[in-house]
């Protein structure tokens, strides 16, 4: 069986995001980034099954610009064996890296596609399902637990309702929530390792793929900013305000 | 051209983020279509024509639909999608898991999480988890939007008396099955819902201390939250989470017990009516988000919080 897991760069989960002052976006320069967090559960889930002997191969895959190597090289680290570096530079939305990765899919023919369920800068919670929904595959999304079968995957996701089981044949699009495992740390002799893995270069532009964007960001802002509030001196005093001012009790 | 609104429901009656969803959809577009998908759903049909804001039922029942499976959903929606100018449905792990499927089949760029309607073609939506709002216009001639439901108030339903109309059901896909649903029962009010919702932190020290939280959640009728520090040690199960990772809470009323205020938690709860804090770090970050900051020792405080709710008899249950 062969897993192909999808990874994307993004502002590190612990930056204090900063707003343009011309509205434009986000500042990204000399901020940190990092593998978006719910694609290192995808990919220490494929080490995971590779691991248990039910997968021979795992190739890592990311679509973005130059530095977005990274995070191919880091996942190169933890246990896959190979990388792709889609290469595009500006915006690019989830339904062009949906075509993109139909693209991957279908040059390298995996069993199973790994990624995170949502990448933590746009929250968009899309390119999992648009890749199912353009390759006409199953997809098993928010998985806290996947059982791999001869044929098909047993996947517990994480609904509101609490947790719903659902089985789907290979090949599939599974989208992986934090609960799924606690993502292992590279070694170090495994991070120079990696550094002879190949990564093989493709750019989106020779793939056939209109990555144009559909969505014009018209402004970003930063988020209203709550009232200042007081402090309270005692127990006694915030059962009052609580009661007579906020009137929430 | 109308709009239309997927439902969610169980069969039995409509889920409440459709309501929600049903208020943001109507700001589009009032010619509004409600799409219901389901088996043996005829009572969830009949409470959706009564809803006010609704123009038109389309009711699709076949057993195929018993359980939610997106790529049965997914064709369903497809075969009827065709002269609608919006679908959209709840940013809940309902609509998430949906719409992206249908939106790609349709290749449309998806608007996901709106917060607000500026126009029919321009939302906003928070980025970053809420520490960035973004104002977009979709260019596409169609458009699939998810809306966040706590942005939006339930659409009232009673006195309304749109048209049901039965149509024909899709091809069932043969690659996902439902195996099932381990719903969490509790006797309290469900953290994404509730009023009022109390929180605790690593503060807390130990799961056994978490009792202190309950009894003032039991007095109040709260739901009980979490930070991912106290889940992460082990004090309380992750479906207490509140955070960027865990749920968004918008309640008229949370309560911050022994919670420091990371990033990832804010991202969760700031967008509360009131918020209290309850923390003995004067200098915690979570107290620039408070209405209400008291600096204490939460193994003082929580105690003495009780016995002061308790005097008071006018607790909205």
């Amino acid at each position: 069986m062969k897993i192909l897991v999808a990874v994307k760069r993004v502002i590190d989960y612990n930056v204090q995001i900063r707003v343009k002052e011309d509205g434009s976006g986000v500042v990204t320069d000399n901020v940190k980034m990092s593998t978006n967090p719910p694609d290192d559960n995808a990919i220490e889930e494929a080490v995971k099954i590779k691991e248990s002997g039910k997968a021979t191969e795992i190739i890592a895959v990311t679509v973005g610009e130059e530095k977005a190597q990274e995070t191919v090289r880091k996942a190169l680290a933890v246990g896959a064996d190979r990388g792709i570096h889609v290469k595009v530079d500006g915006t690019i939305e989830p339904l062009a890296v949906s075509k993109i990765l139909k693209k991957i899919v279908e040059k390298e023919n995996p069993d199973l596609v790994f990624m995170g369920k949502q990448a933590i800068d746009d929250d968009c919670n899309q390119t999992g399902q648009m890749l199912a929904a353009h390759l006409n595959w199953p997809q098993a999304t928010f998985a806290s637990k996947i059982e791999v079968n001869d044929k098909s995957l047993q996947v517990t996701r994480e609904v509101d309702e609490g947790l719903e089981t659902i089985e789907v044949n290979t090949p599939a699009i599974i989208t992986c929530d934090l609960r799924l495992n606690e993502p292992r740390y590279a070694s170090l002799p495994n991070i120079m390792k990696a550094k002879k893995k190949p990564i093989e270069q493709i750019n989106a532009s020779d793939l056939g793929v209109d990555t144009n964007p559909r969505i014009e960001h018209i402004k970003i802002e930063e988020p209203p900013k709550r009232k200042a509030g007081i402090k309270v001196a005692s127990v006694e005093e915030l059962v009052q305000k609580l009661k007579n001012e906020a009137k929430v009790i | 051209m109308s709009v239309l609104l997927i439902a969610e429901h169980n069969n039995k009656e409509v889920k409440p983020f459709t309501l929600n969803a049903i208020t943001a959809a109507s700001q589009i577009d009032q010619d509004l279509h409600v799409l219901l998908i389901g088996s043996k759903a005829d009572d969830v049909a009949k409470s959706l024509s009564e809803v006010p804001l609704v123009k038109k039922v389309l009711h699709i029942d076949h057993e195929i639909y018993e359980n939610y499976i997106a790529e049965n959903y997914t064709a369903a929606i497809l075969k009827h999608a065709d002269k609608y100018s919006h679908i959209i449905c709840s940013a809940n792990t309902f609509g998430k898991n949906l719409m992206p499927r249908v939106a790609a089949l349709l290749d449309i760029s998806q608007v996901s999480d709106i917060i607000k309607v500026i126009s029919p073609d321009t939302f906003l939506r928070p980025i970053y988890a809420g520490n960035a709002f973004a104002t977009v216009k979709s260019n596409d001639e169609k458009k699939c939007v998810t809306i966040r439901p706590t942005s939006f108030e339930a659409a009232e339903t009673t006195g309304g008396s749109a048209e049901i109309e039965k149509l024909d059901a899709a091809d069932q896909s043969e690659n996902t099955k439902f195996i099932n649903r381990e719903e969490i029962k509790s006797d309290r009010p469900e953290l994404g819902t509730a009023r009022i919702v109390i929180s605790g932190g690593r503060g807390l020290q130990s799961g056994e201390n978490f009792k202190l939280i309950t009894d003032v959640a039991d007095k109040l009728n709260a739901a009980i939250g979490a930070s991912r520090a106290a889940v992460d040690a082990g004090y309380i199960t992750n479906e207490h989470q509140v955070g960027q990772t865990g749920k968004v809470v918008v309640p008229d009323l949370y309560i911050a017990v022994g919670i420091s205020g990371a990033i990832q938690h804010l991202a969760g709860m700031k967008e509360s009516k009131v918020i209290v804090a309850i923390n003995k770090d004067g200098e915690a970050p979570i107290f620039s988000v408070a209405d209400y900051g008291l600096e204490a020792d939460l193994f003082e405080a929580l105690p003495q919080f009780l016995e002061e709710l308790n005097k008071l008899n006018t607790i909205q249950k």
